[in-house]
C-alpha cells in the first residue's frame, strides 16, 4: 500500500499510490484533463469510464480516458486544461 | 496495425461488477467455459473497486477469491462496442478481441445521472460516486472541504467514505423531503442486512450536516469550484468547497442490451424468473433490471449464470431470496423522485452536452432528442449522450431509445476489424 509510482503531467514529476489511475495524478498535478471545444478547463466527472471528461494524452496517444487506465512509471500525460 | 484476438466461450458475461461475478463463477461451476469482460482494469465494478485508503470490503474477498481460483477467463480494460448475433467485439489498448458465444449474461451496471446547473462543468465539480470512484483510485481528500449534493442512499456512502479518507465533509444536501427520508429508512430497516448498514452509516456520519429539502443552484469558482450556492427549505446560502460531488441517482447501462435487441421497459431490462431478457439466450441482472443495491445484484447474477448454464434447479433455489431483496427495488424508486424544481435549474447559457458544449437554449429549440442531435449536435460527441441524453430525458421528456455501433468511440483498425456480415440485431 505504501508502495507509489511517478508520471509527468505536463512535465511536471508527480507521484501517486502504485494501482492510482491517470486521472488522479492529473487532479494531483493540479492540471485541467481538457479543453472542451469552446475552450473550458474539464476533468473527470463520472470516475468510471461513461463521460469523456477526463481525456488526456497518455504517452503521446491523444484521448484516452485518464480515469481507465493505471499510472505506469515514467508515463508522460499531457492534459491540456 | 492493432492484433486480433479471438475468444470463444459457451457463455459470455460482460460487466465485472458483482452480479456478472456472481454469473460467471455460478456458470463455471458445471464445467462450461466461461468470458468475463469488463472496461475497467479490474473486476469489481464501482462498488467494489480497488480502495487505497480502505481495504476492500470483507464480504468481497469471498468473491475476488473465488473468481482467482476458478476457471473464468477475465477480460480487463476491454470495451465492447458491438454486438451482433452470438458475437461481440470489444477493444483494449491494443487489440481488437472478437467474441463468440452460445450464451450471454448482460451485466453492464448503472452510472449516476447528472443535471445541468449553472457551473457544473468546473473542474472538481463531480459526480458523487464519481467523487468516490477517484478517492478509491487514489485520489487524496484528506483536509478537504467536500459538499455533496443530489439524491439517494448513494450520497451517504460517499460521505462516510470521504470522511474516512479525512475529507471535511461540509454538508449532504438531499433534495427529497425529510418525510420521505424518514419513511425510506424504516422501509429499508425490514430488509435484510439493511439495518446493519444504515447503523454503520449513521456511525460514520455522526457530526455531518444532513439537509432534506436542499439542491445545489450554482457553483462558481476560477477554473475550479469554490463556492456552490444551495437551496435549502426555500433558503438560499452559499458554502465553499474543493469539491462539489453531485449525483441524482442512478440510471442502468442499458445501452449494450439494447444493441442485442433486448426489449426495455422504462429504461430497464424486464427478464423472465430466470433473468432472461426477451431474446433468448440472453440473461441480464444486476442494475439493468431495476435499481437495487449489492444484494439483489448478486443473487440475480447468480440465478442468470444458472439458468445459462442450464442448471434450473439451483436456479430456483434462489428465488426466494431475490424476492427478499427486490423490496429494495420499489423502495428506491418511491423514495427518492425528482422534483420539479431540479428541471429550472439550468440557464440559457447552462451547457447541457458537454462534449460538444450545447448550451440550454439550442435545445429549447427542438421537440425531440433525434432533432437536437441532428440540429445541435447535443449527444454527438465522445460520451455518445451518456451524460446528456439522461438528462434531456429528465429535462424535455424526451423519449431516448437509440443505439447505434459502435457503443464506445473506437479505433478505425476495430471497426475494420469487424466482419461485414456481422449487422447488430436492431
Amino acid at each position: 500500500m505504501s508502495e507509489s509510482v511517478s508520471v509527468r503531467v505536463n512535465g511536471k514529476l508527480v507521484t501517486v499510490p502504485a494501482g492510482a489511475t491517470v486521472a488522479v495524478a492529473v487532479l494531483a498535478s493540479g492540471a485541467a484533463c481538457r479543453a472542451s471545444v469552446t475552450g473550458q478547463p474539464r476533468s473527470p466527472l463520472c470516475g468510471m469510464g461513461s463521460c469523456f471528461e477526463c481525456r488526456v494524452a497518455i504517452n503521446g496517444e491523444p484521448q484516452r480516458r485518464s480515469c481507465q487506465v493505471l499510472c505506469e512509471a515514467n508515463m508522460e500525460i499531457e492534459a491540456n486544461g | 496495425m492493432d492484433s486480433v484476438t479471438n475468444l470463444r466461450f459457451d457463455v459470455a458475461v460482460v460487466g465485472a461488477g458483482p452480479a456478472g461475478m456472481a454469473a460467471a463463477l455460478a456458470t463455471a461451476d458445471s464445467g462450461h467455459t466461461v468470458g468475463l469482460i469488463d472496461d475497467n482494469p479490474a473486476a469489481g465494478g464501482q462498488i467494489w473497486r480497488a480502495a487505497y485508503n480502505s481495504a476492500r470490503p470483507a464480504a468481497s474477498s469471498i468473491w475476488f477469491d473465488r473468481l482467482n481460483k476458478s476457471a473464468v477467463q477475465v477480460v480487463r480494460g476491454a470495451r465492447v462496442f458491438h454486438a451482433a448475433e452470438g458475437e461481440l467485439a470489444a477493444e483494449s489498448d491494443d487489440s481488437v478481441i472478437q467474441i463468440s458465444y452460445g450464451k450471454l449474461i448482460l451485466t453492464t451496471g448503472a452510472r449516476e445521472l447528472f443535471l445541468p446547473f449553472p457551473g457544473w462543468t468546473l473542474p472538481n465539480v463531480m459526480g458523487a460516486g464519481g467523487l468516490q470512484a477517484l478517492v478509491k483510485s487514489g485520489l487524496d481528500i484528506s483536509g478537504k472541504r467536500v459538499v455533496i449534493a443530489g439524491t439517494g442512499p448513494l450520497l451517504l456512502a460517499v460521505a462516510a467514505c470521504a470522511s474516512k479518507c479525512g475529507a471535511k465533509v461540509v454538508g449532504i444536501c438531499e433534495q427529497t423531503t425529510g418525510a420521505q427520508m424518514a419513511r425510506f429508512g424504516l422501509r429499508m430497516m425490514l430488509v435484510p442486512g439493511k439495518a446493519a448498514e444504515a447503523v454503520r452509516f449513521a456511525c460514520d456520519l455522526r457530526g455531518i450536516p444532513h439537509w432534506t429539502d436542499c439542491w445545489p443552484i450554482a457553483a462558481f469558482g476560477n477554473r475550479r469550484v469554490e463556492t456552490v450556492r444551495i437551496s435549502r427549505q426555500g433558503q438560499t446560502s452559499e458554502i465553499e468547497c474543493d469539491y462539489l460531488a453531485c449525483g441524482f441517482h442512478l440510471i442502468p447501462n442499458v445501452e449494450l442490451p439494447r444493441m442485442c435487441g433486448c426489449r426495455l421497459r422504462e429504461n430497464f431490462v424486464p427478464v423472465d424468473e430466470y433473468q432472461q431478457t426477451s431474446v433468448p439466450g440472453i440473461y441480464c441482472a444486476g442494475e439493468p433490471t431495476g435499481i437495487g443495491g449489492l444484494e439483489l445484484a448478486l443473487v440475480e447474477g447468480e440465478i442468470a449464470g444458472y439458468a445459462a448454464a442450464n442448471w434450473e434447479d439451483r436456479a430456483k433455489h434462489l428465488f426466494a431470496r431475490r424476492a427478499r431483496h427486490q423490496k429494495v427495488v420499489r423502495i428506491l424508486r418511491d423514495a427518492f423522485p425528482l422534483r420539479p424544481e431540479l428541471k429550472n435549474l439550468a440557464r440559457p447559457d447552462t451547457l447541457v452536452c458537454r462534449c460538444e458544449d450545447v448550451p440550454h437554449q439550442r435545445l429549447c429549440e427542438h421537440g425531440s432528442w433525434r432533432a437536437a442531435k441532428l440540429h445541435a449536435r447535443c449527444g454527438m460527441g465522445p460520451c455518445q449522450g451518456r451524460v446528456c441524453a439522461p438528462a434531456a430525458e429528465f429535462l424535455f421528456g424526451w423519449r431516448i431509445d437509440s443505439v447505434r455501433p459502435p457503443l464506445f468511440p473506437v479505433r478505425c483498425s476495430s471497426l475494420a476489424a469487424i466482419p461485414s456480415h456481422s449487422a447488430p440485431r436492431n
